[in-house]
């Protein structure tokens, strides 16, 4: 099968440093992949260079076989991709409920209307219904965002991009910054949410090994730029180079 | 229910002005009217969007000379007329000026907003035959509906059918906003106030939107320019120097640009109290920077939000 989303040879060069040294790496439907290393293994400019926000030096980027390079976000989440942030990013003053209805409202190409009655569109409230009901968060609707508890900030930031509707979603620690109670509940309510919308693929940054085992298909391990090894869990735990310099200690 | 019966005694307060036999008042509610609608124009760039205009006056120009070049040069006497002319000229100018502003955030695009508004104001000054120079152009008594009123005097035609003409437009435009920012360009807009970069992930096109709202800003503030340009009969330079961009700045501020209706407020306890206080001393100014800045630190959320705060308590 062709994969999703594919990086072949990518160079990503600032001045001197070499951030990643030729990745290849591909994504296919139906894949949970995560992505370690040690910090400043390149993790971070591997999804920018994978959503279009950064231009690879040289290599390429593909999605459904088209090229990504620099597409920026608005055509990105076109083309079926979505991305969240290590850092909880929310509309502070925003609703829930208001929150949701923004993507819904850019993925039905109706965001720009600037006539039209907001609060009688059936279109935008079922999907932010949906949303709201496979992030928990349908009991908080009319909340806003800043007066949520972090977990439930997290949940929004991640149900926004959830609300894409797109193929492919890729996380930069979707569980970073919150308790560790949260994180099983996070990572539970996203692959469930992702499995009922049909998401295809979900790509994520992760440091904490217990989720990273607990739930990926394949795991790619990066170190100083390079992939290290590109393997299903059992192996990678299993590769003693990967221990030593990713994990850090004997499993 | 509550809101909307205060809005509908604000209205009948409104109406009854002229009938209080006091015309006086009832010729300040002229400026109040068109500064209403050239503010929903600056709040929705402002309030809703997250851009600071301090040349909204620019705007609020364009429709004011527009108005009276129709009048002098064209021998146009149609209001409906005129304030087609502005709205289509207003936009027509904020295509290329919003194109380059909302390339810019913050304090960067409040000052290229400025400076725009300065360059207009130079032009007005410098190109005699089309504007009047430092005269400006003047504006006789426009029709309304197709009516002249020439059997009216100036004062009985201002406080009788203009002023009931202008509060209806007051009350369209506000219906039209207020439309606006329920719309979902209008929770796009928000969106991007609160934060631009995550709006742009979950798919707006943040500096379209952003050039969107900057000329439905433009237009609302030509058709208060109008409004304004009549009662005074001229249209002269000081329309767009950006002391009149701050005006409209410090009436944001003053009835709080967090609620839809605190532009309408401040414009209303500015211009009464300018009138008082004008009337007192001829140190306005000194006495309105004081109140500025004990608006700022410890008003925060404007007249309005006292108001509110109050109701909701």
């Amino acid at each position: 099968m062709t994969p999703l989303l594919e990086a072949r040879d990518v160079v990503k060069r600032y001045g001197d440093v070499q951030a990643l040294q030729g990745v290849t790496l591909s994504v296919r439907e139906g894949e949970f992949v995560s992505i370690i290393g040690p910090n400043g293994a390149g993790k971070t400019t591997l999804v920018n260079v994978l959503t279009g926000l950064l231009r690879p030096t040289s290599g390429r980027v593909t999605f459904r076989g088209q090229d990504v390079a620099g597409v920026g976000p608005v055509r990105l989440a076109e083309l079926g991709m979505a991305r969240s942030f290590q850092l909880v990013s929310v509309f502070p003053a925003l609703t829930v409920a208001e929150t949701l209805a923004v993507p819904a409202l850019a993925r039905l190409g109706r965001a720009g209307r600037f006539f039209a009655s907001l609060s009688r569109d059936a279109a935008v409230a079922e999907r932010v219904a949906e949303m709201a009901g496979l992030f928990g968060l349908a009991d908080k609707l009319e909340r806003p965002a800043r007066t949520l508890a972090q977990g439930d900030k997290k949940l929004l930031d991640v149900a926004s991009a959830f609300a894409l509707r797109p193929e492919v979603i890729l996380m930069d620690e979707p569980t970073s910054g919150v308790s560790t109670r949260d994180k099983t509940l996070i990572m539970e309510t996203l692959v469930q949410a992702a499995k009922r919308l049909g998401v295809k693929a979900i790509v994520q940054v992760e440091h904490d090994m217990d989720i990273v085992f607990g739930y990926s298909d394949r795991i790619v391990a990066l170190h100083q730029g390079r992939v290290l090894a590109d393997a299903v869990p059992e192996v990678i735990r299993a590769d003693d180079e990967v221990v030593a310099t990713v994990l850090g200690k004997p499993r | 229910m509550t809101r909307l019966l205060a809005l509908a005694g604000v209205l009948a307060a409104v109406a009854a002005v002229p009938f209080s036999g006091r015309d006086y008042y009832a010729t300040l509610m002229l400026p109040f009217f068109a500064y209403s609608v050239a503010l929903l124009g600056l709040n929705l760039l402002f309030g809703t969007t997250g851009l600071l205009s301090f040349g909204h006056a620019l705007f609020v120009a364009v429709g004011g000379y527009t108005a009276a070049f129709l009048a002098s040069a064209l021998q146009i006497r149609s209001l409906e007329a005129m304030l087609l002319a502005a709205v289509t000229v207003a936009a027509i100018v904020a295509l290329p000026v919003g194109w380059l502003c909302v390339r810019y955030v913050k304090i960067y695009f409040g000052m290229l907003t400025l400076a725009f508004g300065m360059l207009f104001y130079s032009f007005l000054y410098k190109f005699y035959a089309l504007t009047g120079g430092d005269e400006g152009i003047p504006i006789g008594r426009p029709s309304l509906l197709g009516r002249g009123f020439g059997e009216l005097d100036k004062t009985t035609y201002l406080i009788g059918p203009y002023y009931y003409y202008s509060l209806a437009l007051a009350v369209v435009a506000t219906l039209v906003m207020w439309r606006i920012v329920r719309s979902p360009l209008g929770l796009s807009l928000r969106a991007i106030r609160e934060n631009a970069d995550k709006a742009e992930y979950v798919g707006v096109r943040v500096r379209r939107y952003r050039f969107y709202a900057f000329v439905l800003a433009a237009v609302f503030g030509a058709a208060g320019g109008v409004l304004l340009v009549v009662p005074t009969g001229l249209a002269a330079p000081p329309l767009a120097y950006w002391t009149h961009s701050g005006n409209l700045v410090f009436m944001l501020l003053l009835g709080g640009f967090g609620h839809f209706f605190g532009p309408a407020l401040g414009a209303f306890v500015f211009i009464f109290l300018q009138d008082q206080v004008m009337s007192v001393t001829e140190y306005w100014r000194f006495v309105f920077g004081a109140v500025l800045a004990a608006v700022v630190i410890f008003l925060p959320h404007g007249l309005m939000g006292v108001l509110t705060r109050r109701a909701d308590a």
